[in-house]
């Protein structure tokens, strides 16, 4: 198929053969990190600033890795080290990044809808790094990169996501993603972190753990989002673990073959244990490898892409 | 359209580039053939048949990638579809021949070596080609060529094998066609 977007700014927007395109360039991607020389000329001269607003380590490292091994320049503007602090707002700061010839600027902001918001207003290149509970397209993306490359395939896999769903947007992501790829999901967590309208994304929602734990292919755990949660959802993280964190005895009743996954950072001891997290079915860190293969292939499929004319 | 080449003289081009290449190899020690995605990988895989045929020893085949060291990304519009890289053996004092199809303007024979200097250090390489239509736009030629078909620019060749496209041909396509970055 021929690649015609610019940004990449949800997964809610990109029709399942641009999903599976993403994923077929990043097993190509993939390739480059085993050699000797990890680096290839595709985005030689091309400036990749990365705008972080909320704090991230992995997302942001495997993102300038991905654009320094494409043999891009990057640099990195956080919130705490830059004028934002100041009060300068969004669009003034990332004016001026595009003021020095910016080709891409990856944003994360705890705003939804920011990444589209600079979109329209740049001429560079958009890539959504997170934005506030909506979309985290590249870790959908990784996600599904992980377990095709596991398992073969994505459609008719039962994947039980566990956890704080409302404030997730790696769920989000995920269940636009794996739905359209033809994916049963189902999800599971503390009612008051699982509300029932995500049903109308054609997900199911359970209370029974157990069952949805016999019946999944792959378990995608989320980490509690202590930091977007401003009143309590639930008693404390004790009782958090005792009803939905994934043990010891609730592997055990787990399929052999079942992909252990989570986004990161990992709680040990909360929602997974840690000898699940350590175990040959975790693919927690082939996650994080895969990760920089699918930041490669997204920089490289928009790098280049000249909006449609609208003239003609 | 006109054919350039059948399914019989395909193979009789292979055979004679299979032979030309022992020629140039005192010792296939260090013989190595890495096709150019798509079509060089499959003629790759039958020049190493053919090379198997004639001394009953089996030559390491890889396979080339180049969109990522293509020189015409900014130009393009969309970004080329990127295939996989498989080279499974030591390239490091190794005597390659890079395997295409057509040999135009020479720039993915430049890329194709940008990226075999990236994965190590061949003692030699050389090209091979099943049609040599001209119109290089660098210093680059064939070391084997199947067929030289004199052409003009607005003309257009088309390979088809029987492993991606169910049969063995190459035609020519007079008029009507601009030359693209896919043709180089």
């Amino acid at each position: 198929m021929l690649w015609t977007r610019k940004h990449l700014l949800t997964i809610e927007e990109l029709s399942p053969e641009e999903i599976t395109h993403i994923i077929d360039t990043a097993a190509s991607f993939k390739e480059v990190s085993t050699r000797t020389i990890k680096k290839v000329p595709a985005l030689r001269g091309k400036t990749v600033v990365s705008l972080f607003m909320e704090p991230s380590t992995r997302t942001r490292v495997s993102f300038e890795l991905a654009a320094k091994r494409l043999s891009a320049d990057t640099l990195s503007i956080t919130a705490q080290a830059s004028s934002i602090t100041k009060g300068e707002t969004l669009k003034d700061t990332a004016r001026n990044i595009e003021a020095m010839n910016a080709d891409f600027v990856v944003l994360r902001h705890s705003a939804a809808g920011s990444p589209r918001f600079l979109a329209e207003r740049l001429n560079a290149s958009i890539v959504n790094a997170g934005d506030g509970a909506h979309e985290h397209p590249t870790q959908a993306l990784l996600d599904i990169f992980t377990i095709r490359e596991k398992l073969g395939r994505i459609s008719g896999l039962n994947v039980l996501i566990l956890g704080d769903i409302l404030f997730s947007r790696v769920a989000r992501s995920n269940i636009w993603a794996l739905t359209k790829l033809g994916a049963n999901v189902t999800l599971c967590g503390p009612t008051t972190l699982v509300p029932d309208i995500f049903k109308e994304l054609g997900v199911k929602i359970t209370t029974n753990l157990d069952d949805a734990l016999r019946e999944a292919d792959v378990i995608n755990l989320l980490r509690i989002q202590h930091e977007r949660q401003r009143k309590s959802f639930f008693p404390n993280i004790g009782e958090y673990k005792l009803m939905f964190g994934l043990s010891n005895e609730r592997f055990l009743m787990t399929r052999p073959e079942v992909l252990i996954m989570h986004p990161g950072p990992i709680n040990r001891g909360v929602e997974i244990a840690s000898e699940v997290a350590d175990c040959p079915r975790s693919v927690i860190l082939e996650q994080v490898t895969n990760g920089l293969a699918v930041r490669m292939a997204v920089l490289f499929l928009l790098n280049g892409v000249q909006p449609v004319a609208t003239e003609t | 359209m006109t054919v350039i080449l059948n399914s019989e003289a395909m193979q009789r081009a292979l055979s004679r580039m299979a032979h030309e290449i022992l020629e140039h190899h005192d010792s296939i020690d260090q013989l190595v053939l890495i096709g150019l995605q798509t079509r060089g990988v499959f003629l790759a895989r039958r020049l190493a048949c053919k090379i198997f045929e004639i001394t009953n020893r089996e030559i390491a085949v890889g396979t080339l990638d180049i969109s990522m060291y293509r020189d015409d990304l900014d130009l393009r519009g969309n970004p080329p579809m990127v295939k996989n890289t498989d080279i499974s053996f030591d390239l490091n004092a190794k005597q390659v021949v890079l395997v295409d199809d057509v040999l135009f303007t020479g720039r993915s024979a430049r890329a194709a070596m940008d990226a075999i200097s990236d994965l190590g250090r061949p003692q030699r390489i050389q090209l091979a080609v099943l049609i040599d239509r001209g119109h290089r736009e660098l210093p680059i030629r064939a070391d084997y060529v199947g067929k030289n078909v004199p052409t003009s620019r607005k003309e257009r060749i088309h390979v088809r094998l029987k492993e991606e496209d169910g049969e063995d041909l190459v035609t020519l396509q007079k008029e009507g066609f601009k030359p693209t970055a896919e043709d180089s």
